[in-house]
């Protein structure tokens, strides 16, 4: 266990982890993890299924309170405030760190009140406002030109690839600092995964973004920081060129040049 | 070569074995499906063929009969009934679904939860009768009165396991990953339940209840120790009041011709009633989204 951090050079922090631990039941799941993440820039979390990657994830936005037998230990901090104080409301942190899934969660309810739903939660806004809301975050998220005359039909009528860029309009839509994407594009198809990548590339002039991906190729693409996970343990991380193409640890070079994993 | 075409013959054999086996799974299933279509298609048949002839303008605007008289009709009964059954399911449809709501979202893994689970899926199948004896000791030997009100109650206590289960099988359904990204927008937990999973789980939960619905509308056995019956017309729930079931009972058991079409003319009504209810309700809870 070293305590040595990594800080990315240069950068402003957003979140930083100190001594992470992680436990499902008496499982370890993360062990000492440090990590800063630098703030608006995309950081990659890679490594074979079960190194703790999504685990890491989810201990960002605090969802793992869901499933009483998981428990996290240690310093997480956002600008600087513990954010895994349990004094601290857990819906205010999740309204700053939203969150992504692997597979498309549209609610059952219509196009315009999917993203709208998250927003009535923090803001009363008028009408025309929420609808200007919409607009804005659907063309964020690059999905306007496709639903626009239909706002009013089920967000469940959308194809795939539509619902998980209806997904991200919905975080984006409250207006969150971070945004965390579980395997957003292991789902779909290709075509569908390279608008979110061109996506997650324009997001970063506004959020920090961090990306949990299997897929070493979408790391190097769309990543600015990369993170190496392996059971349990972080291995290294670095800015992403550096990672992939010089890496300090024989594991990682291992694991990218498909030796492993 | 000789294991290749060994290979196949195995394959060949494996394969003629798995579509014999699907031939008898198949007609053994159909065959199960006609056997109940059958006797459903009997039903209904039956009821259309003896109710339909008794249907009349009089069988809703008069009272039942005396025996042996050519006037009459079920206006106090289907009155009763539709008090009763509208007032046991308003009653027993928000306790009931709360309590699912508490099984599935806050009880899953508590002893509470466990325990809860356990007595409703006793209560769901005790025998009507035993409840409409319970209510019988608890309510009217104590008030020493037959009641609407007993009978409210006793069909409340049919309608809420029916429905506490419905719910919370429904909302088991409703997959984690679906709360999850309601969480993770920062929801309250009172609000994921109510806009995102009871939401989801909308077309299951009006079902539990109309199932419900369905069954209190002909149970007869709760209504007979509680609301008994009553010959005239009355709204009144303090006093005892009319039931199709009830009245349906004691007609068709009876040697006289014109209480025997009435009953009938009842049954008639009320399965009428349940499939018009069950058709008004698929459509305004359509899964519109």
């Amino acid at each position: 266990m070293d305590m040595k951090v990594e800080t990315p050079v240069g950068e402003r922090i957003k979140i930083a982890a100190r001594d992470l631990n992680f436990y499902y039941g008496s499982f370890h799941a993360l062990k000492h993890v440090n990590l800063d993440i630098p703030d608006r820039k995309v950081t990659a979390f890679i490594g074979p299924s079960g190194c703790g990657k999504s685990t890491l994830l989810r201990v960002f936005n605090r969802m793992y309170e869901l499933y009483p037998e998981q428990r996290a230990e240690g310093r997480l901090t956002l600008d600087g405030n513990d954010i895994l104080d349990r004094k601290l409301d857990v819906t205010l942190v999740r309204a700053k760190i939203g969150m992504v899934f692997q597979k498309p969660t549209p609610f059952p309810m219509s196009i315009y009140d999917n993203i709208a739903f998250g927003v009535r939660l923090f803001e009363t806004l008028p009408r025309v406002e929420m609808d200007e809301r919409v607009e804005w975050a659907l063309k964020k998220a690059a999905l306007w030109t496709e639903v626009k005359d239909k706002l009013g039909q089920s967000g469940a009528s959308l194809s795939g690839g539509q619902q998980q860029r209806l997904c991200i309009a919905r975080g984006i839509a409250i207006k969150p600092e971070v945004l965390l994407l579980d395997e957003p594009c292991s789902a779909l198809d290709p075509i569908s995964t390279g608008k979110i990548e061109e996506l997650i590339h324009e997001l970063k002039t506004d959020y920090t973004v961090v990306i949990v991906t299997h897929n070493m190729q979408q790391a190097a693409r769309v990543s600015d920081y990369t993170a190496y996970m392996y059971l349990g343990d972080l291995i290294e991380f670095g800015p992403t060129s550096e990672l992939f193409m010089k890496p300090k640890k024989k594991d990682t070079e291992d694991y990218i040049t498909g030796r492993f994993g | 070569m000789s294991t290749l075409t060994q290979l196949d013959a195995a394959r060949m054999r494996k394969h003629v074995g798995r579509k014999r086996v699907n031939a008898i799974a198949l007609t053994l299933s159909l065959g199960a499906m006609a056997f109940g279509l059958f006797w459903l298609a009997w039903i209904l048949f039956e009821t259309v063929r003896l109710g339909l002839g008794g249907m009349a303008l009089s069988v809703f605007t008069q009272s039942t009969p005396p025996p042996q008289e050519l006037t009459g009709g079920l206006a106090n009964a289907i009155v009763g009934s539709g008090i009763m059954v509208a007032l046991a399911t308003a009653i027993g449809t928000p306790v009931g679904v709360m309590a699912g709501v508490y099984l599935a979202e806050y009880g899953q893994k508590t002893w509470l939860g466990r325990i809860t689970q356990f007595i409703n899926d006793i209560l769901l199948s005790a025998p009507s009768i035993v409840i409409g004896l319970f209510v019988y000791a608890v309510i009217v030997a104590r008030f020493k009165s037959f009641s609407g009100w007993a009978g409210v109650f006793a069909l409340s206590l049919i309608v809420i396991p029916v429905v506490i289960r419905t719910t919370e099988n429904m909302l088991v359904l409703i997959p984690n990953s679906l709360r999850e990204a309601a969480y993770a927008l920062g929801t309250p937990k009172w609000k994921v339940i109510w806009s995102v999973t009871l939401k989801a789980a909308r077309a299951g939960v009006v079902t539990g209840v109309l199932l419900a619905l369905a069954r209190i509308a002909g149970e007869t056995a709760p209504l007979l120790f509680t609301a008994l019956s009553n010959q005239f017309f009355s709204a009144d729930l303090g006093e005892p009041m009319a039931s199709l079931p009830v009245t349906i009972f004691k007609f068709a058991m009876s040697p006289y011709e014109n209480w025997r079409q009435l009953a009938w003319t009842g049954v008639f009504i009320i399965t009428l009633a349940v499939l018009a209810l069950n058709i008004l309700a698929r459509v305004l809870f359509r899964n519109k989204h």
